[in-house]
């Protein structure tokens, strides 16, 4: 299977988001990158968009719900919001969803900070292996792997990477 | 008992992550790195509006205190909190152990209440250690101070601090100064300055307050002042503890004062930037000034908080660690059963 080239993603998310953003009437909102590859694309998708906007950045270890069979991550580093969350409007960035857990962490999280006035998901790629109802607002591709197969970005010079747990 | 549990030390797991936590005896520099990078995404937590995270709800945590405490039980507490998990707070001294029963009795009750984790504080040295080997393997025991042996989270809480106010370990001179002989939180900071590196570790106490073989720690021993805070970058200052001192040590607490006491004159002695630490509670005029302990060198109160963030990271990685154990334990057993 050949996966898709990032960059190009990229550009054709920028225009997306453009368009959801303008659709919903936010003009001034903040942009959230997941680590670790969420703040890649997130910073990949301002650079796009010719924004400086700040980007902050959220490590959900300590809200995921895997803990009691996965036990703490051992390289959890601190969030940092350098906005307020309360009454904003939100553009969440990670880089592959799959089974939803990490945007739920996610968002448990930022809510502690605040409330938000909405919470725009994007994703660069989605696997369709959604666990929980949730689904991205803007995505770069949708891609169906097969049950061995799983997909690693590696940044900050996005590059996919197809890995065959089989192998 | 598993020739793997025979080699392993007792506060590790399988894969060498805390499950208690006990001493920082044997602990490798990459583990208090952990703890203190973990830390520190803790701090950050402490400094949002709501102030906690939900990682360990659903567990029970049980402060059981033998001995006297006001910030080690109420940081511990706020810790546990601050996780999400359920605490209570024991004072042995006012319960149960008062009518006779024996700390093994105590802590079977406590496990037959399903708690997950047990802080201990008590006046004899490895009784933590002794619990940690005798109470049903899935709780997790965290030291919060033995006898004179070792109080391993004021340690990590010591390093977090000069680690904040200092970048690192690898060029400090660090005076730990006044009543080493008495003193676990001396012991801990000992170990955990040689473990992270620090090159240049100086105890500094009138030789009666000194334990008998303290060489072995790495140190310099300075029984002056003014030799000893000479250039240094840290100065840690010890209570001076009168309740466990049985009396010929010191000839009184003023001639203490008069030799030992950190004073605003004799600091002038140690780096212009330096930070005056004291693990509390400080017994002004005794140990310390006060115009020192409310001065600007002062991170007294700073390391306070650290403390909460340090014993999050300590409950969380130790729990961690147990499920991690259990999970392995687990898999052990299925496949044995599987052949």
């Amino acid at each position: 299977m050949s996966l898709p080239n990032p960059a190009e993603l990229i550009s054709q998310m920028a225009i997306r988001l453009d368009a959801h953003l303008a659709k919903r009437g936010i003009s001034e909102p903040r942009y959230i990158g997941i680590r670790t590859g969420g703040v890649w694309v997130a910073q990949a998708l301002l650079d796009e968009m010719g924004s400086d906007s700040p980007l902050g950045t959220l490590d959900v270890s300590f809200y995921r719900d895997d803990f009691s069979q996965s036990g703490l991550h051992p390289q959890v580093r601190p969030s940092a919001l350098p906005f307020e969350i309360e009454g904003q409007h939100l553009v969440l960035i990670d880089d592959v969803l799959m089974s939803g857990r990490t945007i739920r962490a996610a968002l448990n999280e930022l809510f502690d900070y605040g409330r938000p006035a909405s919470v725009t998901l994007v994703c660069l790629l989605d696997l369709d292996a959604g666990e929980l109802p949730i689904r991205p607002n803007v995505v770069g591709a949708t891609l169906s792997l097969a049950a061995h197969e799983r997909v690693k970005l590696s940044g900050p010079e996005l590059k996919l990477e197809l890995q065959d747990l089989a192998l | 008992m598993t020739p793997l549990e025979t080699k392993r030390p007792l506060q590790l797991n399988d894969q060498g992550q805390l499950r208690h936590f006990l001493s920082l005896d044997g602990l490798r520099r990459e583990l208090l790195t952990e703890i203190l990078d973990t830390a520190d995404s803790f701090l950050e937590v402490g400094a949002r509006a709501v102030k906690k995270v939900p990682l360990l709800r659903g567990k029970t945590v049980c402060n059981v205190f033998f001995e006297n405490s006001t910030r080690t039980r109420t940081t511990f507490e706020l810790a546990a909190q601050r996780l999400s998990a359920d605490v209570i707070t024991l004072n042995v001294s006012t319960s149960s152990a008062s009518k006779g029963e024996t700390l093994l009795d105590t802590l079977r009750n406590l496990e037959a209440m399903a708690a997950d984790m047990f802080v201990v504080r008590h006046g004899d040295s490895g009784a933590a250690h002794f619990i940690a080997e005798h109470v049903c393997p899935q709780v997790a025991i965290i030291n919060g101070g033995d006898g004179r042996h070792a109080h391993p989270t004021q340690g990590m809480l010591d390093m977090l601090t000069i680690r904040r106010h200092k970048g690192g370990f690898e060029n400090l001179s660090v005076a730990i100064v006044g009543d080493i002989l008495h003193s676990r939180v001396a012991r801990s900071n000992m170990l955990a300055l040689k473990t992270l590196g620090c090159p240049d570790i100086r105890v500094i106490a009138p030789k009666t307050l000194l334990p008998i073989g303290i060489e072995q720690y790495g140190v310099k021993v300075y029984t002056d002042m003014a030799e000893g805070l000479k250039d240094v970058d840290v100065v840690i200052m010890l209570r001076l503890q009168r309740e466990r001192m049985a009396g010929g040590l010191l000839p009184s607490e003023g001639e203490f004062y008069r030799l030992f006491g950190l004073t605003t004159a004799r600091l002038a002695g140690a780096k212009p930037d330096c930070i005056v630490m004291h693990p509390g509670p400080i017994n002004r005029g005794v140990e310390i000034e006060s115009a020192v302990a409310d001065g600007p060198h002062s991170v007294i109160l700073n390391q306070v908080t650290y403390g909460i963030a340090i014993r999050m990271a300590v409950l969380s990685m130790a729990m961690s660690g147990q499920t991690a154990q259990r999970q392995f334990e687990q898999g052990q057993f299925e496949q044995e059963n599987a052949q």
